[in-house]
Parts: structure tokens; C-alpha cells; sequence
């Protein structure tokens, strides 16, 4: 169980989470939704220690989470990568085997095994020897969801993997976390839509710099939650 | 026929003649030298999108110099020291205010190289030889440098090739590297010990004012042409074996200064990768697409 309590994050100015506390439990496949601005991908930076919070604890299995990162896999936003970076597909997957491999080894053969798998499993293996650059946004997104799945992790946090893909990379993405979350893992995904695709979820988290409401998703999408959320977003820019 | 024999004879006459002097041996020793360990440390700089940083570094690298000249120790290591100490302000100007860090990086250039320039007055150190520090001479390199160069690129080539899947991850994916534990901070104060190293060594070559096309452009030219990271610094050393090497036999034949010529040919030949990449060229482009689509 992935425990986070009262956490806050803030950057120079702007406090961006406040007292943020909730728990994630293996074999579910959360959302953390809300607008913009909201502190979605702050929390998560937060949780991850990639950068300093103000308060606040986080537990993997009773312990601090800090002192097991190989157990994480992280997707950042699309946003935060350089594309035209000068690496092929299945370099970029075998970047996921790098704590397995450790220093100064090169990649097993059960390593370049599990990527290749990851590959065909997120239906890019025709596409190894490409260039990242030569990809459309959504073959993108899914060779970082092949790069964690070679990560092996425990716990996935995903930053809006569907921002901008087509139905099929969608599909293929809720197909895995379904697969992951058979196998007993945990998940975390950042995402916008607050359509249909909320049912593939079994647990939503709505944010707004503090938490304000979890559960599921007739606790959580209620038209007072989402005023709340969205309403004063509207109101600010009337 | 006789006539390309002929053309042949002049040109292996071109090229081997100055081999008979010590002096153009290290210059072209030094080519090589400083062409692998460019490329390397340039493949870094460029796919970081700190190509700038090494434009600050190399004018930052002044006061170090003066100073160690006036206190008699080994130019490279004031130059070093100087060339780091510059490279930590930038960060933390920009870590700890809101300034752009390009804005950060222009203030601490022209403050570096005031300062550079005020310790040469007060310091009396005038005898240092400046236009030779700031364009470079390739033909006055010594056996030392030769050798300073060498165990500079070795370091350099060792550390990469047992740090490379560490320091591609962290250049390609920062926060993930950071997600998983890599110790970022020291992959960047190695990154930026590396190329001010490559400056230093640069520096009796072309000078600090033309290091940067050196330390980019060779791998820049790479870039348009290759699809790996290794790709990029192993067809970026040739790249810039090639100009340091051309523009040595240019600077003998024609005494021109030595850090301009060679520069003229690193452009020269990233204009031709720009025209001619058989997958980005602007000239072979659009006819792929059409025979291609
Ligand atoms: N590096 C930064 N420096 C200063 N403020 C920041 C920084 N990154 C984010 N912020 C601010 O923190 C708040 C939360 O940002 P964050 O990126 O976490 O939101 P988000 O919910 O992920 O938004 P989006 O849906 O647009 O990705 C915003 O008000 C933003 O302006
Ligand atoms: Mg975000």
C-alpha cells in the first residue's frame, strides 16, 4: 500500500498542493484528475522525491518510500521530453532495464528478452530501429509505457500517457494497466478526461491543490465536486 | 591521365612536405586528439541544449588565467577552476531566482571576462600572450600540450564509455533518471568538468574565442546524419579530426591563424550535412518524400 499523508509542495510563490493525504492499494488503477494548474503532476513529483516538499510522509509497505525507487516506474508528461533526441525505440525501452543491469554491465539476455516483449506487447516492435523523432505522439506514449513495463516496478505513475493519442494507443494503455493490476500492482494515472473512460478505473482522486474528494466514481464526479473543481475556474475567467 | 598523376603528386606534396616538422606532427596529433574529445564532450552539450554553456565557460576560463599566470602554476588549472566556478554560478543564479538562463548565462560571461580582463591589468600579467589565448595557434602547440591533450581525451573516453547508459538516460530523460536514483547532481558536475576540460585543451588550438564551434559544430554535423548517441560521437570525431586537420595544413600553407581556418571548415561541412543528410538534408528531403511517400 502506497500511503501519502499531508503532503505540501511549493514553488517559490505559489504553494501548489496543500495537505494532501490518501492511499493507493495494489491490484487498483487510480486517476488523480482535475484542471490545469491543479498540481497534478506536482503531487506526483512530490511523491517521487523529484523535487523538495514542504510536509508530509510517504510509505511504500510501512516504509519511506525514498529508500525503494526501483520498485517505481515513472511516465513523465510527453511535454517534459526532448524528441528529437538522437536514440532508437528499443534503446529508449532498454533504458527501463537500467537499474537491473547496474554500473558498468551491459544489458542480460533476459534483459533484452523483457524488451523485446515490452515492445510487442505495446505493438511497437515493428518499430525498434526508429528513431523517436519518426514517431507519432501516441506510438511515443507507448514506447514509454514499454520503457516501464521493462522496469519491472511494483508501483506505476503515469503523467497524462493519454494526452493527445488515438483510440487504439488508449485501448492498449487500459489493456495494460488491467494486465498490471491483475498481477496485484499499483497504479497512478494523470489524466483530464472525465468521460466514458472514468469507469476503467477503480478509484478516482479529484484535485485542486488540496484534495477534494476520493472514492469512487459516484462519491467523486458529483455536481457539487465538480463546481467546486471546474465552477470556480469558469468564474475566474468571466 | 598524366595530368591527374600529376594532380595527385601535388597534392600528397601538399600534405606530407610540412610532416617533415616537429611542430606540424603535434599540431596534427593534436587534431586528432582534440577532435575525438570535442565530439564526445559536444554530443553531450548539444543533445542537452547547452550549447551556450560552453560559450560562458570558455570566456569564463579569462580570470583563472591570469591569475595562475601570475602565480606561476599551470595555465590549464586557473582556467579550469575559473571555467567550473562560472558554470555553478549560472545554475545558481537560475536555481534560486527567476532569471532565464539565458539571461543568467549572459551576465556571467561579461562578468567573467571583465574580471579577466581587469586582473591582466592590475596583475601586470600583459605579458601573457592574449590574441595567441583568444585565436589560438596550432602551429606553435608543444610535445606537452600533445600530451596534456592526451590523457585529458583518454579520461574523457573511459569515463563515458563506463558511464554511457547512465549519462544517456540522464541527458535524454532527466526527471526519470532522477525517479529511478541515478545521482543526477554528480552526472552534471561531471558533464560540466568534462567540457570545461575540453575547453582547456581546446584552448592553445583555436582559443577560447572559437572553442565552441569546435566543441559543436563537429557533433552538430553529426546530428544531422546519425540516429544513435554513440553514432553521433564517433561520426562527430571524424567530423572534427577532418576540420582540425584541414585547417592545420590551411593555416601552413596560406599562414593564416590557425582557430579561424578550422572553424571555416567545421561550417563548411555542417553546411554540406545541412544540404546533403541523406534523412534531414533541405536538398535531399523533399526528394525522398516524393519518391518515398
Ligand atoms: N517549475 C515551476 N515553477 C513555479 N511554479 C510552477 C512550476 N511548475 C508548476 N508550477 C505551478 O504549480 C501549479 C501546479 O502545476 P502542475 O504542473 O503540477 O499542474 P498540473 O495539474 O499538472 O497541470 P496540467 O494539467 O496543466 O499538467 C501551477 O499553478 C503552476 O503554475
Ligand atoms: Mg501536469
Amino acid at each position: 500500500m502506497l500511503e501519502v499523508r499531508n503532503l505540501a509542495v511549493s514553488y517559490r510563490e505559489t504553494e501548489a498542493v496543500r495537505n494532501v493525504s490518501f492511499c493507493l492499494q495494489p491490484g487498483e488503477v487510480t486517476a488523480l484528475l482535475g484542471p490545469n494548474g491543479a498540481g497534478k503532476s506536482t503531487l506526483v513529483q512530490g511523491i517521487l522525491g523529484l523535487i523538495p516538499i514542504d510536509r508530509g510522509s510517504v510509505k511504500w509497505q510501512h516504509r519511506s518510500l525514498k529508500d525503494q525507487l526501483k520498485k517505481i516506474a515513472y511516465v513523465p508528461q510527453r511535454t517534459q521530453i526532448d524528441w528529437d533526441y538522437p536514440i532508437t525505440v528499443q534503446n529508449v525501452v532498454m533504458m527501463g532495464r537500467i537499474r537491473a543491469t547496474g554500473w558498468f554491465r551491459s544489458p542480460s539476455r533476459r534483459s533484452r528478452e523483457i524488451v523485446n516483449t515490452a515492445l510487442q506487447r505495446v505493438e511497437m516492435w515493428e518499430y525498434r530501429q526508429r528513431q523517436i523523432r519518426e514517431l507519432s505522439g501516441g506510438q511515443q506514449q507507448r514506447v514509454f509505457l514499454a520503457r516501464a513495463l521493462a522496469q519491472e516496478a511494483d508501483l506505476f505513475f503515469f503523467d497524462e500517457p493519454f494526452a493527445g493519442v488515438d483510440r487504439k494507443t488508449e485501448e492498449i494503455l487500459f489493456n495494460v494497466f488491467d494486465e498490471l493490476k491483475e498481477k496485484g500492482k499499483t497504479i497512478l494515472v494523470i489524466s483530464h478526461d472525465l468521460g466514458e473512460t472514468l469507469d476503467r478505473y477503480d478509484r478516482l482522486l479529484l484535485l485542486d491543490k488540496e484534495l477534494i474528494a476520493s472514492g469512487s466514481k459516484q462519491e467523486v464526479i458529483t455536481a457539487e465536486n465538480l463546481r467546486k473543481v471546474y465552477g470556480r475556474h469558469l468564474q475566474s475567467m468571466a | 591521365m598524366s595530368l591527374s598523376i600529376l594532380g595527385v603528386i601535388v597534392v600528397g606534396q601538399w600534405l606530407v612536405e610540412p610532416l617533415q616538422f616537429q611542430f606540424v606532427r603535434n599540431a596534427l596529433a593534436i587534431s586528432v586528439l582534440l577532435g575525438i574529445l570535442c565530439a564526445i564532450v559536444g554530443t553531450y552539450l548539444i543533445v542537452q541544449e547547452k550549447g551556450m554553456m560552453s560559450c560562458v565557460i570558455s570566456h569564463a576560463i579569462l580570470p583563472g588565467i591570469s591569475i595562475a599566470f601570475f602565480l606561476g602554476i599551470n595555465l590549464s588549472i586557473g582556467a579550469f577552476i575559473a571555467g567550473v566556478i562560472s558554470a555553478f554560478f549560472v545554475v545558481f543564479i537560475r536555481a534560486s531566482s527567476r532569471i532565464k538562463i539565458d539571461t543568467a548565462m549572459s551576465l556571467i560571461l561579461s562578468s567573467f571576462l571583465g574580471l579577466g580582463i581587469i586582473l591582466i591589468t592590475v596583475l601586470k600579467t600583459n605579458k601573457l600572450d592574449l590574441s595567441n589565448l583568444l585565436f589560438g595557434d596550432i602551429l606553435g602547440v608543444t610535445t606537452a600540450d600533445v600530451w596534456e591533450t592526451a590523457v585529458i581525451t583518454a579520461i574523457v573516453l573511459i569515463l563515458t564509455k563506463l558511464f554511457y547508459k547512465e549519462l544517456q538516460f540522464y541527458t535524454f530523460d532527466p526527471l526519470g533518471a532522477r525517479a529511478i536514483g541515478l545521482p543526477v547532481n554528480t552526472m552534471y558536475f561531471g558533464l560540466i568538468c568534462a567540457i570545461t576540460l575540453a575547453i582547456v585543451a581546446s584552448m592553445q588550438t583555436v582559443g577560447v574565442l572559437l572553442v565552441m564551434a569546435l566543441l559543436t559544430g563537429p557533433a552538430a554535423t553529426a546530428y544531422l546524419i546519425v540516429k544513435e548517441l554513440h553514432e553521433m560521437m564517433i561520426v562527430g570525431s571524424i567530423f572534427g579530426i577532418l576540420s582540425g586537420a584541414i585547417g592545420m595544413y590551411f593555416s601552413y600553407h596560406w599562414d593564416l591563424p590557425s582557430g579561424p581556418a578550422i572553424v571555416m571548415v567545421i561550417f563548411a561541412l555542417f553546411l554540406l550535412a545541412l544540404l546533403l543528410s541523406p534523412s534531414q538534408g533541405i536538398l535531399t528531403r523533399s526528394r525522398r518524400r516524393s519518391t518515398n511517400p
